[in-house]
């Protein structure tokens, strides 16, 4: 689903009320019949969420980011990183500090979460932002597995999705003051 | 992917990012111990060195200077997380965060106040105090400083989304400090006199006690005030 | 409880309380506060010791008594807040804040005022007026905090937390302020003995308690009105109450 209007519409805000980190002025956000406010750890396992500030540290490496993330949300770190790292273009840079990368590598580095997760909602916000056009079809191409293991995903983007997903729902917000 | 709980691995990664983080950024652990260790000469200089009169003061300069060189380190507790993001992370993860906030706590402690305790023989050399003062001085920095990181650290967390929370900060947590520093210079006063100080140290403990179960709670609840 | 909290969990029932109990407070306030200070400084006799400077007690002790108070109600309002998630109550603890400090800082001044021709000095390091000097830092720590936030949601809540944090250490405070001015000072002299005070100054004394305690509510009911108007000014519930005034 995607999440679109101008820029002060709102998305942002939005999102970071359905991922639980505001609490709406009035109404409530419900995951499988539950509140989340009121269920909130048990919302967190099946959420992953990667908003504007992306929760990567400057001073540490890649690598270092990768496993701290696994560590907090619980999850065995036993995969093969350095092959993923690979996959998103950022071998040969594990050992240098985040800081020092591009502002795409940077993003890759976040993004790799998406490859590293049993969440069954994903809710980003602006996830291609800054990437190259390789970058966005290769995030797309997650995308598409991830629905097809049923799961959902929520997103913000200028981007048109339209020709490669059938069955995006796209929400518009209107800019209101 | 497999989840495992395990609320070790969350305390230990928290803590080792930390710790890893300050060594990589030395100035972080020695910027706060040179503070004290000059505000701690300045003493002498604007008062006299008198001897007698330096060991009399001695408890009040080194709890003040420590409550103050603590106050340095807070600031930077939560707010490099809250700017990139890892905070919102913390929240979204699926233990809960008192826990993680506890081991923020500890590995600043480690950080901050370890090193005081550390180095208390210097200063005690500094101001002469005996050797009864200078464990009586260890003692209280041991439970007291613990304590001045978990109260700091409710204030660092309603103030990291601040544009200037730093000030702000410290207004709300000195006077919150105030029973430490009576305990604490109190036990040592009494130690001078070689009487039995263990009272104090008591109820200094049974106050980290408190603070360890109750402040991760409290510094939650602010911290997710401020990502809101 | 939260049956009973429930319809004012509404901003504009707990308007109308607010109106409905207002003027309730307002009389007693006048009535009693008129009384007792005639009765407090012009009929009670006056001291055998202290001669007429006693009679600051009718002001000093109801706001002493009255900023502990006032910082209780904000902490209960500040936990009724965060429990049931009412912001209403958020409210509460942002229109006692101002109150309290002002009460803590009437207690403070009257105080070193009184220990002027007590002591011979306008401060003193007394046990009750530094717990009061400190309740006055909370005070000032909880306003500084909510107006420091720009969105004033948040602002609420932080200062909602901040006062809980505050009541949990005041007694700590307290305790520790006390234990360190007998431990400096000895057996210093008290000011007040609760023992030995005669009735024809008790009674005016309650009447002063009580009006101030009536006095702190009527402000706090109408600066809370005002709170709520301020957050609710773009419903319409506010814009008819405006177009009927």
């Amino acid at each position: 689903m995607q999440l679109a209007g101008p820029n002060g519409a709102g998305k942002t805000s939005l999102l970071r009320i359905i991922a639980g980190f505001s609490v709406p002025d009035e109404g409530d956000v419900l995951w499988q019949g539950k509140s989340i406010i009121k269920n909130y750890d048990e919302f967190a396992r099946e959420l992953l969420f990667i908003g504007h500030k992306t929760g990567v540290n400057s001073q540490l490496t890649a690598l270092e980011n990768v496993q701290f993330w696994l560590q907090i949300q619980g999850y065995n770190d036993t995969q093969d990183l350095y092959a993923l790292l690979a996959k998103i273009g950022l071998v040969g840079l594990e050992d240098v500090p985040v800081r020092m990368l591009s502002a795409g590598q940077q993003r890759r580095v976040a993004l790799l979460r998406l490859w590293l997760n049993s969440a069954k909602l994903w809710v980003l916000d602006e996830p291609f932002t800054a990437l190259d056009k390789a970058g966005v079809a290769f995030l797309q191409q997650r995308f598409i597995t991830h629905l097809e293991q049923g799961g959902a995903i929520l997103l913000t983007t200028h981007q048109d999705l339209t020709t490669h997903f059938n069955d995006l729902q796209t929400v518009t917000l209107e800019y209101r003051h | 992917m497999i989840r495992q709980h395990s609320y070790w691995q969350l305390f230990s990664a928290v803590c080792k990012k930390d710790l890893q983080l300050a060594f990589r950024q030395r100035a972080e652990i020695v910027n706060p111990l040179l503070f004290f260790l000059i505000v701690i000469t300045l003493f002498p200089l604007a008062i006299g060195p008198e001897p007698g009169l330096l060991a009399r003061i001695a408890p009040g300069i080194i709890w003040v200077a420590a409550l103050l060189s603590t106050m340095l380190g807070l600031d930077k507790l939560f707010r490099d997380d809250y700017h990139d993001g890892s905070l919102e992370q913390l929240i979204a993860s699926s233990y809960p965060l008192p826990l993680t906030v506890l081991a923020k706590v500890v590995a600043h402690w480690i950080i901050t106040g370890l090193p005081l305790v550390l180095m208390t023989p210097l200063f005690a050399l500094l101001l002469n105090l005996d050797t009864n003062a200078l464990i009586a001085t260890v003692l209280t920095l041991l439970l007291g400083t613990p304590l001045l990181s978990f109260i700091g650290a409710i204030g660092a967390g309603l103030t990291v989304g601040l544009q200037k929370g730093g000030i702000l900060m410290s207004l709300l947590v000195l006077p919150l400090y105030i029973p430490v520093l009576i305990f604490a210079t109190s036990a040592i006063e009494t130690s001078t006199m070689s009487l039995d100080y263990s009272g104090q140290l008591a109820i200094l403990g049974a106050m980290l006690v408190v603070a360890i179960l109750s402040a991760p709670i409290a510094i939650s609840s602010a911290l997710k005030v401020s990502v809101s | 409880m939260w049956k009973w909290l429930h319809p004012y969990a509404k901003a504009d029932r707990a308007y109308q309380l607010c109106n409905t109990l207002l003027p309730y407070f307002a009389v007693i306030t006048v009535v009693c506060m008129i009384v007792g200070w005639v009765w407090g400084l012009a009929y009670a006799p006056a001291d055998y010791q202290q001669k007429d400077s006693y009679r600051i007690i009718f002001i000093h002790v109801p706001s002493a008594i009255l900023s502990m108070g006032a910082y209780s109600s904000m902490a209960i309002a500040a936990i009724v807040a965060l429990v049931w998630q009412l912001r209403n109550a958020e409210l509460a603890v942002i229109a006692i804040a101002p109150v309290g400090a002002c009460v803590t800082a009437i207690a403070l001044i009257t105080g070193a005022a009184w220990g002027k021709p007590m002591w011979g000095a306008w401060w003193v390091w007394d046990a009750r007026l530094t717990s009061e000097l400190i309740l006055l830092f909370l005070y000032l720590g909880v306003l500084s905090l909510y107006h420091a936030f720009e969105d004033k949601k948040a602002a609420g809540r932080a200062a909602s937390i901040l006062a809980i944090v505050g009541v949990i250490n005041l007694p700590i405070i307290h305790f520790s302020v006390e234990w360190w001015n007998t431990l400096h000072q000895g057996a210093s002299i008290t000011k007040f003995n609760t023992n030995a005070i005669d009735p024809s100054m008790f009674w005016p004394l309650m009447l002063n308690i009580v009006a101030f305690a009536a006095f702190v509510g009527t402000v706090t009911l109408m600066r809370l009105k005002n709170e709520i108007l301020q957050r609710e000014k773009h419903r319409p519930w506010v814009r008819q109450l405006l177009n009927r005034g």
